[in-house]
């Protein structure tokens, strides 16, 4: 089998698993699939801009809020329907972050942290500024009529699991593509070594400001989505700790690997879910299975799988 | 011949009933059933905020509900069946809040599921609770119920922010003065008292000379305060966490030892915290609402010392043999309230399993009344189940010797408001 076969198929099974899942784990489990998908989807965004392009950012809370605000508002106070919503949760997500990106990029390492903080930080307080219209802190839900999509009911267990699918599978191909790509390469060749890059005649800072767009573009998507999907729209996904999630599901998964942003978000879902029907302390246990792949898998899940045995994995 | 036919059994219905009902006798099946029927426990899930910013409840609020727990089974439980309840942290956070209700509701399979009172967890949450059908019970203090959430949302535990607020502002005007000067966090709770207590004010003849919202990511308050007026007769504050040290140091040091206006406030910013620490001198003398008066009073009632005792809670409001572990005393009640009108409606329903929660729903909007007794530790409560929000009494306390003494109890009456919702005609 060569290469790239290989990849589509692991790729394309894992699509078909999830497909299937349904109908073999329990209803909780294919709700908790739902949701994972959506933060998936988000956290492969954070993973085209931190695992393929070097980017570490803290401020992605910001781009997902934008979707989520974005598609949430023109529903429930614009009388959109879900379908234009969406795509304007979309591209809210990546008009943020490439307008972000204009300006912080002109920074890196740890002042691209702390400035792409501050523009969290500054997105949170707007929510919070402007609470007559977002609800602040407290948020606000979605009509239940409202959330349908082309006739589609996404209330229901089946449609709303069809739909994360959905947009999951077209996050993973998308992404597949992309670092598969000419493109994708530049990506890399950015985060490993900025000034040869440069060197060989390419612009970093485009590559970078790409790379932050369209890691806006799935930060934006997965928000709008878990808005419509789950009918709730609240600041608390504008916070710091929903950028410092997608770092740690990202680092979880393995950073720079496709299937990585899924398996992290997965593994660390079920950590926290199980941890929870042992112990009251399950913080300590999320810490305690942190510190052990720190120690233990430094790149990840499935960055330590391709160490170690599929070199070929993307 | 044809007669007798008809008032027979026919020979193959009987010997299929036989066949079955032997098997069914030999696999345990009947017995099981009739059992589960019967006795088996009737299990309720609890959104507990174990950790993040509502910590400090969460603990308390489940010592109250195991307390509470403790009586109901002692009593029989419900409807002769015993009562379990599954506690699961949801961090203070809606999206592990709504998470954490899927899993009690469809893996743990409880029966409903209540507990909540951060209001963003809460509306997080509520979509979840009407897309499963599952009754949500929510002790919260937030509006949004009677705001209009959905029909599986309901408040019969404690009053909500509007209800207390409208009805503080009628003894504020008359006792304390006309003119107020608000300070309240920048964000939805401090909004909710902004617009209901403005408008109560108002309709007192009173008013609202400065609105001072702060950011919530304030740590230090000395920029804000020189904007108060000097005409300002009462000076209303609502702050929420450890940042009420803070403000109530630096206003101390504002005004000095020289004249100050009345100060109330509302108990949330001191909950769990001793009215007797070191920097709430400051304190001594002003106001504050509290959903319960923390200090046992003289004419406390009976029900109070017994939901006390139960508890574990001493008369100043701490934890008995720990004068420091102080409790959320004006809103844990809450919890133990809730879970009485859990059994009350599961009683009225004959509820004997998931398919009965609905009318779980419809019992709770036929109720009116809830008399002051061991249920109702904090009094008398009347329910509108047309808005699923309870309404009760409040109280005002004075700071005296850094103690909590009430000075007014609230008519019930005081704190009603024009409906915004009638659930009782929206679908399930």
């Amino acid at each position: 089998m060569t290469g790239g076969v290989r990849v589509w198929a692991l790729h394309l099974a894992v699509l078909v698993a999830l497909a299937l899942a349904p109908l073999v784990v329990p209803p909780y489990h294919a709700t908790n699939l739902a949701r994972i998908m959506v933060l998936a989807v988000f956290a492969m965004g954070y993973n085209i801009a931190f695992g393929y392009t070097g980017l570490l950012s803290l401020g992605h809370a910001l781009l997902l809020a934008a979707g989520m605000y974005a598609t949430g508002l023109l529903v429930a106070h614009g009388g959109w329907t879900a379908g234009p919503a969406l795509l304007a949760g979309a591209l809210a997500g990546a008009g943020v972050a490439f307008v972000v990106g204009l300006l912080a990029l002109r920074t890196t390492g740890a002042a691209f942290m702390i400035v792409t903080l501050m523009f969290a930080q500054a997105g949170y307080l707007t929510i919070l500024y402007f609470g007559d219209l977002t609800r602040g802190d407290e948020g606000f839900t979605l009509a239940r009529e409202a959330r349908t999509l082309f006739g589609l009911d996404l209330v229901t267990d089946a449609t709303r699991y069809s739909a994360a699918l959905a947009l999951f599978a077209a996050g993973l191909i998308g992404c597949l593509l992309l670092v598969r790509s000419r493109t994708g390469r530049v990506l890399v060749a950015v985060r490993e070594n900025s000034e040869r890059t440069r060197m060989l005649g390419y612009d970093p800072f485009r590559a970078r400001l790409l790379a932050l767009t369209l890691s806006g573009l799935y930060a934006g998507t997965a928000g709008a989505a878990y808005a419509l999907l789950f009918g709730y729209v609240g600041a608390s996904f504008a916070t710091v700790q929903y950028s410092v999630l997608a770092l740690l599901w990202v680092l979880l998964g393995g950073a720079g690997t496709v299937l990585g942003p899924l398996v992290g978000t997965l593994v660390m879902f079920y950590l926290v879910d199980f941890a929870g029907n042992l112990t009251d302390a399950t913080l300590f246990v999320v810490g305690a299975a942190l510190i052990l792949l720190i120690l233990f898998a430094r790149t990840g899940l499935l960055g330590t799988l391709r160490a170690r045995a599929l070199a070929w994995l993307p | 011949m044809t007669k007798e036919r008809d008032s027979a059994l026919p020979r193959r219905t009987v010997l299929k009933g036989l066949g079955a009902g032997s098997a069914l006798a030999l696999a345990g099946g009947m017995p099981r059933y009739v059992q589960a029927q019967t006795s088996e426990p009737i299990r309720l899930g609890f959104q507990l905020h174990r950790t993040g910013i509502g910590a400090v409840y969460g603990r308390w609020y489940q010592r109250t509900t195991e307390a509470a727990l403790k009586v109901l089974n002692e009593a029989g439980g419900i409807n002769g069946r015993p009562v379990e309840i599954i506690f699961e942290d949801d961090g203070t956070d809606p999206k592990r809040g709504s998470e954490v209700f899927e899993k009690l509701a469809v893996q743990r399979k409880c029966d409903l599921v209540f507990g909540a009172l951060f209001s963003h967890v809460v509306v997080g949450t509520a979509p979840r609770a009407a897309e499963l059908r599952v009754p949500y019970l929510v002790c919260s203090e937030g509006h949004h119920v009677a705001a209009g959430l959905n029909r599986w949302t309901l408040q019969p535990g404690i009053t909500d922010v509007r209800s207390q607020v409208i009805s503080m502002a009628p003894w504020v005007s008359s006792n304390l003065g006309k003119k107020v000067t608000m300070i309240y966090p920048d964000y939805a709770f401090g909004f909710d008292h902004r617009d209901f207590f403005q408008e109560a004010m108002k309709a007192q003849g009173g008013e609202v000379i400065e609105l001072i919202p702060v950011p919530p990511t304030e740590t230090s308050f000395t920029r804000y305060l020189p904007r108060i007026p000097s005409e300002t007769e009462v000076l209303y504050h609502v702050m929420v966490g450890p940042a009420v040290l803070t403000f109530v140091k630096e206003l101390g040091e504002f005004y000095g030892t020289g004249a100050h206006p009345e100060i109330f406030g509302f108990i949330d910013s001191l909950e769990g915290i001793s009215t007797e620490s070191p920097g709430l001198e400051f304190l001594e003398g002003s106001h504050f609402w509290e959903g319960m008066p923390r200090y046992r009073q003289p004419d406390s009632t009976e029900f109070d010392a017994f939901y006390r005792k139960a508890v574990g809670v001493d008369d100043s409001g701490a934890a008995v043999g720990d004068p420091k572990d102080v409790s959320t005393y004006a809103h844990m009640f809450s919890c133990w309230e809730t879970l009485f009108v859990i059994k009350k409606a599961m009683e009225a329903a004959s509820y004997k399993g998931p398919d009965d929660r609905q009318a779980i729903v419809e019992a709770m909007e036929a109720m009116t009344t809830f008399a002051d007794s061991r249920e109702h530790p904090q009094g008398d409560k009347v329910f509108n189940g047309r808005t699923h929000q309870v309404f009760g009494h409040q109280f005002i306390s004075k700071v005296v010797g850094g103690k909590l003494e009430v000075v007014q109890r609230t008519a019930i009456e005081d704190g009603f408001y024009p409906d915004a919702v009638d659930y009782t005609t929206m679908p399930f």
